[in-house]
């Protein structure tokens, strides 16, 4: 009898714990599944954005067809609506910034990997990326208050009588200096992505071969000589993948550059005047719109800035992967 | 000969100085600018700050007022963001580090993430006016909390997959070895291994949406008064000082710069303690 139930006992701990490794088999698909979905969720919200936009935008590209890139006019009184000069300003502001941060940002790698003190390397690197920490909205009231003013009473007079009769200089730097426009944004937004572009090129720095460097330093080179005949060359696409990294943050930037474009309608030759970008003009007038014809060109202008910085930034992800590709092998 | 070498000598000495100055100046030019941001913060944002910044709300122009409800507006807004964003981010993390580490899935995911990463954030509040506020027909506290939301995901899944990977398999193995389920194998050895890289990433996205400004100008809009209800437009520090700094107010453009410095503080302790955690995994 005392078997029997044993026996009996046993078999209800068999039948317990098959159940309990199915219930677990069950969760773990389950967990599974939901991580995947998680996954492909993220997926999701890059391709909602693309198709919301699109539809938003829909009524201002019907309207205007392809005319709406390469109109000048923004007139919301006669909706009349092109995005030229929104997508001009943001591609020189962008441009101009990248001149000015690539150098400065490849000086402040060159110095964190070759000539800073071991002690000083860890703080000053923080600092730089400290830098990148900070909100825009901070650079852009900071623009606004001290930068634009400095520049108003000290650079740009000077930029105006320097080159006053340099032919194409002069038109480059004409008119009163208002302290903000295009010039002060893009001194922003360089000064906003420099962070960027050197702890992405710091990294990158790191990731050539000490031997490389130490055969070119046995051989007698200087220190300006390995960077620029070994590590450059051997970095190049990561360097280039930060900068055009760097470019994609440039091209979104809102809130630094809509505190000191001035927010104006047009197309001037000269870098003092006021202006706009894309992001600018969104963040200015996008609550103020009324009709709807007016807001979908703004959901429109947002469309052709994604698709810009979604093609800078691919490209830019595709070089630095192929250069973390070649580390790791 | 001699004289020629020592010539070519000279002028590489000269210009391998040159370069060193100029890499250093850079970095004196990029530590100046922080240090003149952080100057300037300080030095216009401290006069600001007493105890009423904290205890009344954002005033009309010209009388006296704080910025409580634009600051109880960011912590909502902000812990709103987290919470949504930060499950969604953990699990595709978790998959991608996990169960479809070579997957194409995972390939296309990472490649899509980090272009998220780095999207314009006013972008992101376009997406969600579209998706809500215009559907709902109002602004909302509750639209400024999924568009910050959606710029978590990204850090987070980055940070989340980064640091599972860091976990060496052998864990994995002696857990699956032990007769432990997956889940159990990723819940209680892979999160528990990565949890100081995990919480960094977390502490990142908190830094990161508490100073942004672009995704709410048209979610969560603004409120000159207190609101807990977060079916109606909520104040919020950025937007506030947005609001303030373009004012030609006064008293307004010295809250403004007292809500900058707040925000700067906050960032910046965030992203130190976010650092610190990681050191200290490191070592």
């Amino acid at each position: 009898m005392v078997e029997l139930a044993l026996v009996q006992e046993n078999r209800v701990a068999v039948v317990r714990k098959g159940s309990s490794l199915r219930r677990m088999a069950r969760t773990d698909a389950f967990f599974e599944a939901l991580t995947r979905a998680a996954a492909i969720a993220v997926l999701g919200v890059l391709g909602g954005v693309m198709i919301s936009l699109m539809m938003g935008a829909w009524p201002a590209l019907d309207k205007f067809g392809l005319g709406f890139l390469y109109s000048q006019s923004w007139n919301p009184v006669t909706e009349k609506f092109g995005a030229l000069a929104p997508i001009y300003g943001t591609i020189v502001t962008s441009a101009i910034a990248l001149a000015m941060a690539v150098p400065i940002g490849l000086g402040v790698a060159i110095f964190l990997t070759e000539i800073c003190p071991q002690v000083l390397r860890r703080p000053i690197g923080i600092a730089i990326e400290l830098l990148a920490g900070i909100p825009s909205i901070i650079y852009g009231i900071w623009g606004l208050f001290v930068l634009a003013p400095l520049l108003q009473h000290t650079l740009q007079p000077r930029l105006v009588d320097l080159f006053q009769s340099v032919p194409v200089l002069s038109t480059l730097f004409a008119g009163p200096p208002y302290g903000i426009g295009v010039l002060t944004s893009a001194l922003i937004l360089a000064i906003m992505i420099l962070p960027f572009i050197a702890s992405i090129t710091r990294d990158v720095f790191e990731q050539v071969p000490p031997m490389l460097k130490e055969a070119a330093f046995g051989l007698g080179c200087t220190t300006r000589e390995v960077i620029r005949n070994v590590v450059i060359p051997y970095t190049r696409v990561g360097v280039t993948g930060g900068c055009m990294l760097a470019l994609g943050r440039a091209l979104g930037e809102t809130m630094a550059v809509t505190f000191v474009i001035g927010n104006a309608h047009r197309i001037t030759p000269s870098l003092l005047a006021p202006g706009t970008t894309i992001s600018a003009t969104i963040a200015n007038e996008f609550t103020e719109a009324v009709g709807d014809l007016y807001t979908s060109a703004l959901i429109a202008l947002g469309l052709i800035l994604f698709v810009i910085t979604f093609i800078v930034l691919a490209i830019a992800r595709y070089m630095l992967a192929r250069i973390a590709l070649r580390a790791g092998t | 000969m001699s004289a020629r070498a020592s010539g070519l000598y000279a002028a590489r000495l000269m210009r391998e100085r040159m370069f060193l100055g100029l890499a250093m100046g850079a970095t004196a030019l990029g530590l100046g600018c922080l240090v003149a941001i952080l100057a300037t913060l300080l030095i216009e944002g401290v006069g600001g700050l007493n105890l009423r910044v904290f205890t009344e709300m954002t005033p009309p122009p010209g009388s006296d007022g704080g910025l409580l409800n634009a600051i109880a507006g960011s912590l909502a807004m902000t812990a709103l963001g987290v919470v949504l964003g930060t499950p969604l981010g953990l699990l595709a993390g978790t998959y991608m580090a996990e169960y479809g580490r070579h997957t194409r899935l995972t390939q296309v995911v990472r490649f899509v993430n980090d272009i998220l990463l780095s999207a314009p954030s006013i972008v992101i509040g376009l997406f969600v006016y579209e998706i809500y506020v215009a559907l709902v027909g109002h602004f909302s506290a509750l639209a400024g909390g999924v568009a910050l939301a959606i710029i978590v995901v990204p850090v987070v899944v980055r940070t989340t997959e980064d640091m599972l990977l860091l976990v060496p398999d052998p864990l994995r193995e002696a857990a699956a070895s032990l007769g432990a389920p997956r889940w159990h194998v990723v819940s209680r050895v892979a999160y528990r291994a990565a949890k100081a890289g995990i919480i960094t990433g977390i502490l990142l996205a908190v830094a990161r949406i508490s100073g942004e400004t672009a995704p709410l100008l048209f979610t969560a809009l603004n409120n000159q008064f207190w609101s807990t209800d977060l079916n109606a437009p909520m104040a919020s520090l950025p937007v506030t000082i947005f609001q303030f700094a373009m004012s030609p107010y006064e008293d307004w453009r010295r809250l403004a710069w007292t809500g900058a410095l707040l925000i700067t503080a906050a960032v910046l302790a965030l992203s130190i303690a976010a650092r610190a955690l990681n050191a200290k995994r490191g070592t």
